[in-house]
């Protein structure tokens, strides 16, 4: 059976095309979403009878407003945050709002910054922060419109809040509900007036969340909770060598475990299907199979690291330049330094899973996702569907940080139910094949040239080599050998330096997929830059903040959160012996974010958390309490990869497991994490991956005002912090 | 062998017939469609699987159900009606713990464990009891915060 290329299933809209044309080139047009794409006229189908003047509001006579969620949940509170946004400027009640997931439509429901439907790059508030402004206004302009016909007066004499439309001079009112059916007649407007911030009621007040009461009680329902009638239940094992098949299999004394009731034998899968799963997963590890381990059976995180070192001797395509970095080099002292960061796996609490029910002509598909039309198109192209044919329900997410950005699982899935004569099935992975069959961040290569005079960086070349996500995910985000994410953060890097280029080189690893995971390519870029800068500086024998300080002669933004993180973390007071803090100063998406981490690192190179505190801009922060809590929670995910983030590769198979060998921070390693906002009302920046962008340098700057020994690969190497082995350079 | 096997869940009497090794986590996920209690890791590393025996935090995935007995099962969808669960939850949301959620379940039912045994806890009382769960958005400041809250201490954070 063939299973399409991941590549080749998504159709780029025209839009995507259309806004890189308009805005000048393609890098412009990620980073500065072209707004007004999300007014879509075409409301959802289940409008009947209720004012949907927009794919996102509707409301019924009864005054039931729904607003309807174009982003997925999985954690960020992005669900509170839309509603906040979209009831602010419709002047909802929003103690009665109701919520539902968006069906996949990429017309009606593309992210701005995409133009497809997906959820990640924390951009979901960035882009949406106009269109869904828009979609409130406009639809609170028809309901004033109605009223005021109705009143005969003027509507801008007419005022609206908590789902009510108020003549104030006649001491009249009228519910949106009983406006309903009236509005629905009116004209959309194309402009509407926006509030001014200053009048803002939601937008900027701690919210509780909404779906936060069923996530304590056990009723919320995630993917891998659907349950159909006369359900089958499978778990699976795919050829643990990429690109490997299935050669022998002996299914004898697996199909005599009590439960099983299928050996599904495919090309590069096997599957076992049960009465639940621990009959179908002791079915699985009952089988004996044999596998043909194919070409990238060699692979190991040896030759993983030698292709990279060797690819990323070429020049590269420049992504960006200022100056003349070759006249410039000549004019102070050079020094260089070169950063490498691992292979690292999701591992998101919630395995990887999907319910598939095959019907003649049609599927239908349960699962959380972030991509819920890729899913469905990628879905009908594998069974010769039509698209709306095939129906997809998604779920709360336990847990994204890109993972569900991949549609493999629906794929693998759907392959097992065409073996189940239409039996509806809820395939699960163990967590172990959630671990080794991942689309793992690359590894990533670093070098970092500058050229020092009077004190100053005047010169800076930055290469970055590895794998270009983009060219696979989506191929407008790269271009001429340049991925967009991958040099994000490292060609608008907060400091200015007068002669500047920077350069990608794309290389990619045999025998895995990669992919999108938490923070990105400024998880990369940041690293190197703020380790490198660090390391400046102790050349230079200033202090890490007062030296980025000079360097932000025009950025007030950085400066501040600078300064407030030097406040709040006691910078600069005295420490212990092998006591430090590092500091970390990132642009990545459009927040403005300084951190300092506090570690002590022991005789045997094992480092202790202390203290953690991060100031951020992040422009007006609309939910502020959620801005805390993902800063809070980022930064425990990076420094969980600092402290012990790494895939290693052997004989083509990856060597973790399952969490006893591929760690986690616990509870009782993690301080107190101080998260300061700083006031704005700039538009809103992104928040979701900031944190996991700030904790490793800052951790690693930390280690290196503690002991003097500067890192430059993650995870942390705990024989050399103790002094038994020399560091890598 | 399937075999019939009674079990008390959440005060209820219920009678599954299933080979007698299989984890109680399946069975409550799986036989009986009770989806709160979650699966994570099924070799006792992340906790998401959390239930009470007699009060007692277990993990559900290394249970064999043969092994449960007539101790009583409480899983998080009956927590809320145990005096220290009630706590729990509501200082889960009044500190707003909960980021994606999967891992809470088997948080709250450690943490509900730990304030029943132990109705102040302190810093390490804390760990102890809850460095058995894994929550990969890094909601530990906030699980300190409110347990504290639910002992009716002030929130460290």
């Amino acid at each position: 059976m063939n299973v399409p290329s991941h590549h080749s299933t998504v159709a780029i809209s025209r839009r995507a095309f259309i806004k890189s044309s308009v805005a000048g080139g393609f890098l412009l047009a990620f980073h500065l979403p072209a707004y007004g794409v999300n007014e879509p006229n075409q409301p959802p189908d289940d409008t009947t009878g209720k004012f949907s003047p927009n794919a996102f509001i509707r409301i019924d006579k009864a005054g039931k407003t729904t607003l309807v969620m174009p982003q997925v949940e999985m954690g960020q509170g992005v669900y509170t945050s839309i509603a906040m946004i979209l009831a602010e400027e419709l002047d909802a009640d929003f103690s009665s709002i109701a919520l539902e997931h968006a069906p996949p439509d990429e017309k009606a429901y593309a992210n701005p910054a995409f133009g497809i439907q997906a959820t990640g790059n924390s951009n979901s508030i960035r882009a949406f922060w106009k269109p869904l402004r828009t979609a409130g206004a406009s639809a609170r302009a028809m309901l004033v419109q109605t009223a005021a016909k109705q009143w005969k007066v003027d509507p801008s004499s007419c005022t609206t809040s908590s789902g009510e439309v108020t003549h104030t001079a006649t001491r009249r009112s009228l519910s949106y509900g009983v406006l309903a059916d009236a509005a629905s007649k009116e004209t959309p407007p194309k402009t509407p007036p926006l509030k001014d911030p200053k009048n803002f009621t939601l937008i900027g007040k701690a919210k509780k969340r909404f779906d936060t009461p069923g996530k304590v009680d056990g009723s919320a329902v995630y993917g891998i909770d659907a349950i159909l009638p006369g359900m089958k239940f499978a778990t699976l094992v795919a050829a643990p060598v990429l690109g490997g098949k299935v050669g022998k299999i002996d299914d004898g004394a697996a199909k005599q475990v009590p439960g099983v009731q299928k050996v599904v034998v495919l090309d590069d899968l096997v599957a076992v299907v049960g009465d639940h799963f621990w009959a179908a997963k002791s079915g699985l590890d009952a089988l004996k199979i044999t596998w043909d381990h194919g070409a990238n059976v060699g692979v190991s995180t040896d030759t993983i690291w030698a292709d990279l070192r060797a690819q990323s001797t070429q020049e590269g395509a420049v992504a960006k330049s200022a100056g003349d970095v070759a006249k410039a080099s000549a004019t102070g002292e050079k020094f260089d330094a070169i950063y490498e960061l691992p292979l690292l796996a999701h591992a998101t609490m919630e395995p990887m899973n999907c319910t598939v029910q095959l019907k003649p002509g049609g599927c239908e598909i349960w699962l959380g996702t972030q991509v819920i039309a890729r899913v469905q198109q990628t879905i009908a192209k594998l069974l010769g569907l039509a698209a709306d044919k095939v129906t997809v329900h998604n779920h709360w997410l336990g847990g994204g940080f890109g993972r569900r950005l991949e549609v493999d699982m629906a794929v693998k899935a759907v392959r097992i139910a065409q073996q189940l004569d239409g039996a509806p099935v809820k395939v699960v992975w163990t967590r172990e094949e959630d671990i080794q069959q991942d689309y793992y961040r690359p590894a990533y290569r670093d070098e970092i040239t500058a050229t020092i005079s009077e004190d100053k960086i005047v010169g800076w070349r930055h290469k970055i080599s590895g794998s270009s996500v983009m060219a696979r995910w989506f191929p407008p985000g790269f271009q001429k050998g340049v991925d967009i994410d991958g040099v994000d953060s490292a060609i608008d890097l907060p400091y200015e330096f007068p002669n500047f280029e920077v350069r990608f080189v794309r290389a990619e690893p045999a025998g895995l997929h990669t992919g999108f995971w938490r923070g990105v390519g400024p998880n990369n870029n940041v690293f190197a830059i703020e380790s490198f800068i660090d390391e400046v500086a102790k050349k230079l024998g200033k202090d890490p903040i007062a030296f980025r300080k000079s360097m932000l002669d025009k950025g007030p933004r950085f400066k501040a959160v600078l300064d407030l993180v030097a406040e709040k973390s006691g910078w600069g007071q005295p420490l212990g012996k092998r006591v430090g803090r590092g500091v970390c100063l990132q642009p990545a998406f459009a927040s403005f974010i300084a951190t300092v981490v506090e570690v002590e690192v022991d005789e045997q190179g094992e480092v202790l958390l202390r203290r953690i505190t991060s100031a951020v801009d992040t422009g007006i922060a609309v939910n502020p309490d959620t801005v805390i809590a993902q800063l809070q929670g980022g930064l425990v995910f990076g420094l969980t990869a600092a402290l012990y983030g790494e895939v290693t590769m052997n004989g083509g198979r990856v060597q973790q497991s399952n969490f006893h060998n591929y760690r986690m921070l616990r509870i009782d390693q993690v301080p107190a994490i101080d998260v300061h906002i700083v006031p704005s009302g700039e538009a809103p920046g992104g928040i979701g991956e900031t944190g996991t962008t700030a904790g490793p340098p800052a951790l690693r700057n930390a280690i290196y005002a503690a002991t003097g020994i500067a890192l430059r690969r993650l995870p942390i190497d705990r024989e050399v912090l103790a002094g038994r082995k020399q560091p890598w350079t | 062998m399937a075999t019939d096997i009674t079990l008390n869940i959440n005060g209820d009497a219920r009678t599954v017939t299933v080979d007698a090794a299989t984890p109680l986590l399946w069975v409550l996920r799986d036989v009986l469609n009770m989806t709160g209690t979650k699966f994570g890791c099924g070799i006792a590393q992340c906790g998401a699987c959390t239930v009470h025996l007699d009060g007692r935090a277990i993990r559900s995935c290394q249970m064999p159900v043969s092994a449960v007995g007539s101790r009583a099962v409480t899983t998080i969808e009956a927590i809320g009606k145990t005096p220290a669960g009630a706590k729990i939850q509501k200082a889960w949301l009044d500190e707003e713990v909960v980021q994606c959620g999967y891992c809470q379940s088997g948080q709250i039912m450690s943490a509900a464990a730990l304030l029943a045994s132990t109705p102040r806890p302190d810093d390490s009382d804390i760990d102890a009891a809850m460095a058995g769960n894994i929550c990969r958005c890094g909601t530990y400041v906030r699980i300190r915060a409110a347990i504290k809250r639910a002992a009716g201490s002030e929130p460290s954070v």
